[in-house]
């Protein structure tokens, strides 16, 4: 976490350092909530998923926690420029955190529901999309921690990939669909965790277009992003 | 640092690189710098920026120091107010001031305001007079609370309302500019906001450049900002650019709170 120590009030200081903490905190739960629901659910640990679903409550917690110092910080130091737009990202970077965090619970949630002695080829898949989520979490995190723009633009880059994935999975397990119609339940649970997966990749992209924006006063062009991610929905078509 | 939309299409002044000296000192080097009539325009800086010099160079203010010494143009409607022909009298009648103290007149509230219509002559009767008074006054938001005692001294009103007095008599003589060094730093909060929507009513109908040390208050009341550091025009622009994404660095040290 980059420490910031030159304002000439040393409180100020205090207050940004203890709320960069705090979001740093609330995405490592975040990133880690989704690494254990993925865990969870490829080894059917109940004990994990139900671990999972409790953590949320810290997390929605620090949610609130940012937003009361944020506001208070707000209210007493009058933060101009890129302080002032720490406080606006600060702010909109925790509510995309707790979704994540939602998303990693709901993930959590479907582990009971499956049949443990499935075997179906999308878990491994659903795997390595699940690590690229959570790098590109972690990495927007980092970029915000490290005030780093351009980790920020590669952020939004790579959630390509996490689309990429997203479609993959999807004509798989239409397949699987439609081969046996026993597959058809877990099959839908599955294409709910790519699409949370998905999401969260999204919102990974949101949190590094804030950094952007906290860095360099501008908001992220479109060629920076790259391509705007419709692959779901080209998808569903394709198969429809 | 320049943007095209910051282009003022017909400036009420505009300063074109002026230097200011004190003997051998240079307090202010090579600013160059527009002032529109509808806006609102305010400078910040540290104490010792020049922010103050500059502003008193705009209507000849600092004639009345020895040592002083302007170069470069200013020009008030492109007039150059520092050519032989132009009368310092009628400038600073055109070019109003409003200083960081107080400064009424010992001399009934009404005199006060009447005082510079007087010497300028612009009220042919006592009628015409207690118009432009009572104009001045309402303008000034002091109306109401001076109307059934304006034989009163203007010193013996409080700090907020000497204050508005002195905006009240410096537009008395319907000036196109008026210049506020600091003209709330002796002010109470409560004394501050009706001034500072003071201000916000005058707009449009003079040009204000204000001097201020209270950042928060140049971003309340000022649609463009400039921010002076060690004699030079660091930078300026919108307002609203200037405290949530200023393109210099010392610009962002300064207004958060990172210089020093």
């Amino acid at each position: 976490m980059a420490l910031t120590n030159d304002h000439t009030v040393k409180a100020f200081d205090e207050d940004l350092n203890r709320l960069r903490g705090l979001i740093s905190e609330m995405g490592g739960r975040a990133e880690q909530a989704l690494l254990q629901a993925m865990s969870a659910l490829g080894n059917g640990d109940l004990a994990l998923a139900a671990q999972v679903v409790q953590g949320d409550k810290k997390i929605d917690a620090l949610e609130t926690e940012v937003e009361q110092l944020t506001v208070q910080t707000i209210a007493l130091r009058a933060p101009m420029a890129d302080d002032l737009r720490e406080m606006i990202a600060a702010l909109k970077i925790v509510s995309v955190v707790e979704r994540i965090g939602d998303y990693a619970k709901n993930i959590a949630k479907r582990v009971a529901l499956m049949d443990p002695t499935r075997s179906i080829e999308a878990i491994p898949v659903l795997t390595s999309m699940s690590s690229l989520v959570a790098e590109l979490i972690h990495d927007a995190l980092d970029s915000f921690a490290a005030r780093d723009a351009d980790l920020a633009v590669r952020v939004t880059v790579r959630d390509k990939n996490v689309d990429d994935f997203y479609n993959s999975i999807f004509r798989t397990l239409v397949t699987f669909m439609m081969e046996n119609p026993k597959h058809i339940t877990e099959s839908a649970h599955l294409l709910f965790v790519a699409k949370n997966l998905e999401r969260m990749g999204d919102h990974a992209t949101n949190i590094a277009e804030m950094v952007y924006y906290v860095v360099t006063g501008e908001r992220m062009e479109e060629r920076e992003r790259g391509e705007s991610p419709e692959g779901g929905a080209a998808a569903e078509k394709e198969q429809g | 640092m320049t943007q095209d939309d910051l282009t003022i299409a017909d400036p009420k002044m505009k300063a074109q690189g002026v230097d200011v000296f004190y003997g051998e000192k240079q307090a202010i080097k090579d600013v160059s710098i527009d002032v529109g009539t509808d806006l609102v325009t305010a400078f910040i800086g540290p104490s010792g920026c020049g922010k103050s010099t500059f502003l008193r160079s705009l209507n000849r203010m600092n004639d009345t120091v020895a040592s002083a010494r302007v170069t470069g143009t200013i020009l008030l409607d492109g007039e150059d107010i520092y050519a032989p022909s132009m009368d310092v009298v009628q400038l600073r009648a055109r070019v109003g001031m409003v200083f960081q103290k107080p400064n009424p007149f010992p001399k009934s509230i009404y005199d006060n305001v009447a005082y510079g219509s007087r010497i300028h002559g612009l009220a042919a009767n006592k009628a015409d007079l207690d118009v432009i008074v009572e104009r001045a006054l309402t303008r000034a938001g002091l109306w109401d609370e001076v109307k059934d005692r304006l034989g009163e001294s203007g010193t013996a009103l409080s700090g907020g309302q000497q204050q508005r007095l002195c905006i009240a008599r410096a537009i008395a003589v319907d000036p196109e500019v008026i210049l506020m060094d600091e003209p709330c730093s002796a002010l109470d909060p409560i004394a501050t906001a009706k001034i500072e929507e003071l201000i916000h009513e005058l707009r449009g109908k003079y040009a204000i450049v204000i001097v201020t040390h209270n950042m928060q208050q140049a971003a309340r009341v000022s649609q463009r900002t400039a921010f002076f550091h060690l004699g030079t025009l660091v930078e300026y622009g919108k307002t609203t650019d200037i405290f949530t994404n200023p393109r210099q660095e010392r610009t962002k040290d300064y207004i958060t709170g990172r210089y020093g």
